[in-house]
């Protein structure tokens, strides 16, 4: 278990603009390992939520089977969650987004939920554009069933029992921008400062938001020769950008070197600051984002920061041009088309 | 021949993917129309175009509107199947066939007769353009048979005038080509035939119209809004009927919105997957498949069952196993459907006869998803989905308001006390749930597939699952009060023996039951509507000696079911069983039911006499 909760609070606790602290955010006692990457991200999400004073129960979390599927019971107990099955958490996303338009959807997820199993649904829940934040929590291992090579795992990584995984990975992110995500991230689940303004992005982004955070697993992938334990991380990471959301138009910190800070406009009026410490690809194009990618892995380097942002594609609403007013508040008096209209249609079959 | 009015069978065979569809339905409507019962069922290929298709119109006066054997009239203008439709023809039956063309001399039998017409002759004489030749050569045979069968010409100008409203110009080449047919009768040959029509007002108020159709429609008055769908034969028209009637029915006025979302799922699984997310969220939603799809489905099925989740699913079955024929009807999915998923699970089936039940019980599957917290699945068929039947025509009233089940407002909640959303208040085994988004701080909770406690926390404790499972039976206690009951054709027992069937089983059957009568067999009878069974089905399975189970799979699955649930003695339930993709007939019923009424008794005439 990573953490005991002390059930006291200190009254003087910071409180958001709903006047909710953090403890609002937080969700019951994680079962994971002590150390174990998903629990970080399960803080950063606490953190974004809090920060940006989202109500909880705004917010849906849906995820599908693995440790990092579990992790939702860990953060926004005041939200709905559902663990639905192995790697179908985006097509129960999917629906629950249909049925009301206005919430926010978290879907949790792993590489072995995504990149394997559950394959077939990340590709389509990314071409539709579904509005949600869809977090990959990349440990490159199968934790739950104790440490079997993921899809995600390097060619060449060393396991905990000393094999070499022979096969090619899959870069969820390239493939994600690929197929036409709208929004694509990388982060570590260690870097904290990047993922929060990260996560509060996403969740502003209209469309469908990826991030694929790299998460160490302590317990099966940790050791030395493994490209995703936190050391070979830490000494490969590539902070490509730093991030600065920014709700609703205020005043924009200029503290940053001219030439080098981008701002993207979001469909809700907020806007992400972006910071760049590279200059040579552009997060607005598509190509340049894909080879900036591929030109990290020649170099055994991971990026991270925002990859790709696209702000006018449709997403999944607007193209099935959905009501304005969520579909599972209508009513008899709205659906159905009643007794007189019945007459016709059968007049129509006589 | 003898003569007889409104009581035969006509075999249209066609080429696919030839037009030949529209001319054979505006024959059977001509019918329909002149008040005659009349069954028409497409015979057709997993192809789209070029493989033999047949469309086969049986007439009854008497209203038996099951498939029959023996074909009274082919109509053939298909070289490919030629050889075997003349086979197909009864003695002293007739052959109708493209005379542009000699019939080989091998073709020629002497017990029926040959009317040879020249359709592709005339139709390229009067057409030009090549489509229209080919399309319009099938109306010329539906001329021809207005004058042999004595239609009402008028009806058939009035159907093509409906059919291709506004469009003038293929309303006069149609009606030309209808002339061409008719002329050619007039001038060559002796009509009416022997058997024809006569206009009768047998139908009423009765519509004619697909199961699919009744189903996607039912779905739009039940009030659901989220479809989701792969396609898959024979259930693809329900999702395209369910888009139609949303189009016309679900637009606002003011800015064209959709109050619906449809969307064309990557495979079945994510098709349930998002059934699922939706009804979670408090949306009705459903999907629509066939056996292949639902076997795909079984773990999201799992899921629904005991993290109580509501789904429709309307299963239009086909041939199996695996593609089986998919192009072909049976109700093979029954205990595949029932006991979906691993572990101990069971769910509700509703099993409708006619469009009419097709319409009713879909919208009638919303409330029960949604008061018992389960799938339901509407078990219909190829026949059914996908071909015309005669049905009471649909009905609703505006008084009907949606049974939305057991859901907690954020008022509600307030005065609650502790919210379990696993636990039994009402003892009827089925607890109270909250839409996500309800309220702040009371009623939200983890929906897993895990085992959980009365409070929705993960557990592993052993008496909490139990309980939690013996709570998953009474509330099946509760559907099976709640689905509806089983037809009774009697008030009360008049034989010890019974015949029970459902589905598109009933017409066939209840034509046997007469075909029985005549020969001086009684049995009573009983359609079943549902599953769980009720009362009503036990009783009648203890009071006869014998049952007869009509079902249309091979290994008689109803029958298994009756035994599994109800204890049945597995002797008494004699399978009465039709699997060759065709819609069973009440010959195949009778046949199999004195056949086993003879052996039976023999074998007591034999067993009398060993022991004298």
């Amino acid at each position: 278990m990573s953490y005991l909760k002390p059930l006291f609070r200190h009254p003087k606790l910071p409180k958001n603009k709903l006047g909710y602290t953090l403890k609002e955010y937080e969700g019951s006692l994680s079962t994971l390992c002590a150390g174990c990457g998903h629990d970080s991200i399960s803080a950063a999400i606490v953190q974004a939520c809090f920060e940006m004073s989202v109500e909880p129960h705004k917010v849906a979390k849906i995820s599908g089977i693995g440790c990092s599927s579990k992790t939702p019971t860990y953060f926004l107990g005041n939200s709905h969650g559902f663990n639905s099955v192995h790697g179908r958490m985006p097509s129960v996303a999917t629906g629950a987004s249909m049925a009301n338009k206005d919430m926010v959807y978290f879907g949790v997820s792993g590489d072995g939920d995504s990149a394997s199993i559950g394959m077939g649904q990340f590709v389509h829940v990314i071409r539709r554009n579904l509005n949600m934040v869809y977090i990959v929590m990349n440990n490159g291992c199968y934790g739950l069933t104790k440490g079997q090579d993921s899809a995600t795992a390097d060619q060449g990584s060393k396991s905990k029992a000393g094999s070499i995984n022979p096969f090619q990975a899959i870069d969820l992110a390239s493939l994600a921008i690929e197929l036409g995500a709208s929004f694509v991230a990388q982060s570590f689940s260690g870097d904290k400062q990047q993922l929060v303004p990260l996560i509060k992005a996403a969740m502003h982004h209209k469309g469908f938001a990826f991030l694929n955070v790299v998460s160490p697993c302590v317990t099966f992938n940790n050791n030395p020769g493994s490209t995703k334990s936190y050391d070979y991380v830490r000494e490969h990471i590539e902070a490509t950008s730093t991030l600065d959301f920014v709700p609703e138009m205020p005043e924009i910190k200029a503290s940053y070197e001219e030439g080098k800070s981008t701002r993207i406009a979001l469909h809700d009026g907020s806007l992400i600051q972006l910071n760049k410490l590279e200059t040579d690809w552009d997060v607005e194009d598509r190509i340049s984002a894909v080879n900036a990618l591929q030109q990290a892995r020649v170099k055994n380097e991971i990026l991270t920061g925002l990859i790709y942002v696209n702000t006018e594609w449709k997403d999944l609403h607007e193209t099935l041009n959905t009501y304005h007013k969520p579909l599972n508040r209508l009513d008899e008096s709205e659906l159905c088309p009643g007794e007189q209209n019945l007459q016709a249609i059968n007049e129509g079959y006589r | 021949m003898k003569r007889t009015i409104n009581d035969f069978i006509i075999r249209f065979a066609n080429v696919n993917g030839t037009g030949s569809a529209s001319a054979n339905y505006l024959f059977a409507k001509t019918i329909f129309r002149m008040g005659i019962p009349v069954t028409p069922k497409n015979i057709f290929p997993s192809n789209i175009q070029g493989l033999p298709t047949w469309y086969e119109v049986r007439v009854s006066e008497k209203g038996y509107l099951g498939r029959r054997e023996g074909i009274d009239l082919m109509v053939c203008v298909n070289p490919q199947s030629m050889a075997q439709d003349i086979k197909n023809v009864k003695p002293g039956g007739y052959f109708i066939y493209d005379s542009t063309k000699k019939l080989p001399d091998t073709y020629l039998r002497d017990d029926i007769h040959y009317l040879g017409i020249p359709m592709m002759e005339m139709s390229n004489q009067a057409f030009s353009d090549p489509r229209k030749r080919q399309l319009l050569k099938n109306i010329i045979y539906v001329g021809a048979l207005s004058k042999l069968l004595n239609m009402d010409v008028e009806e058939i100008i009035k159907l093509v005038g409906e059919q291709f409203e506004g469009k003038s110009q293929l309303i006069e080449a149609n009606l030309v080509a209808l002339k061409l047919g008719i002329n050619y009768v007039e001038a060559n040959f002796e009509h009416p035939l022997p058997f024809h029509l006569e206009r009768r007002d047998l139908i009423g108020d009765k519509i004619i119209v697909d199961g699919n159709t009744a189903c996607g429609l039912g779905a739009v008055y039940g009030g659901a809004t989220v479809m989701a769908w792969y396609p898959i034969t024979p259930s693809t028209s329900v999702a395209e009927a369910f888009e139609h009637y949303c189009k016309e029915y679900r637009l606002d006025p003011e800015t064209g919105e959709h109050k619906f979302a449809i969307i064309q799922a990557e495979d079945e699984l994510a098709a349930m997957g998002m059934v699922i997310g939706a009804n979670w969220n408090g949306a009705r939603a459903f999907t629509a498949t066939s056996g292949p799809g639902v076997s795909l489905m079984n773990e999201f099925l799992g899921l629904a069952y005991f993290a109580e989740v509501p789904a429709v699913l309307v299963d239009v079955q086909r041939a199996g196993p695996s593609t089986g024929m998919p192009t072909r009807t049976q109700q093979p999915d029954l205990l595949l459907a029932a006991y979906a998923s691993h572990g101990d699970t069971k769910h509700v089936l509703l099993l409708p006869s006619t469009p009419r039940e097709c319409f009713d019980m879909t919208a009638q599957s919303f409330d029960l998803a949604e008061r018992l917290q389960t799938p339901i699945m509407v078990m219909t068929d190829l026949d059914l989905g996908m071909n015309d039947h005669i049905s009471e025509p649909f009905h609703w009233t505006d008084k009907r308001e949606y049974d939305r089940g057991k859901v907690l407002n954020a008022e509600e909640l307030e005065h609650v006390g502790r919210f379990g959303r696993y636990l039994d208040v009402d003892g009827d085994g089925i607890p109270y749930r909250t839409y996500p988004g309800t309220h702040p701080t009371k009623g939200s909770f983890f929906t897993r597939g895990t085992s959980k406690d009365e409070y929705a926390a993960y557990t592993e404790d052993g008496a909490a699952y139990q309980r939690n499972m013996d709570r998953l039976l009474k509330k099946w206690e509760t559907a099976r009060k709640l689905v509806p009951s089983a037809q009774l054709y009697q008030k009360a027992k008049q034989s010890e023996l019974g015949i029970l069937f459902f589905g598109t089983s009933q017409f066939s059957a209840e034509e046997a039951k007469d075909l029985l009568t005549e020969e001086g067999i009684h049995v009573d009878a009983i359609r079943i509507k549902a599953f769980p069974f009720g009362e009503e089905v036990v009783d009648f399975v203890h009071s006869h000696r014998l049952i007869f189970v009509i079902e249309q799979n091979r290994d008689g699955q109803m029958r298994s079911m009756m035994i599994m649930e109800l204890g049945t003695d597995p002797s008494k339930l004699i399978p009465v069983l039709n699997y060759d993709g065709m819609p069973i007939t009440a010959d195949a019923i009778k046949n199999q039911i004195t056949n086993f009424l003879t052996k039976e008794k023999t074998q007591r005439h034999e067993l009398f006499k060993t022991t004298l």
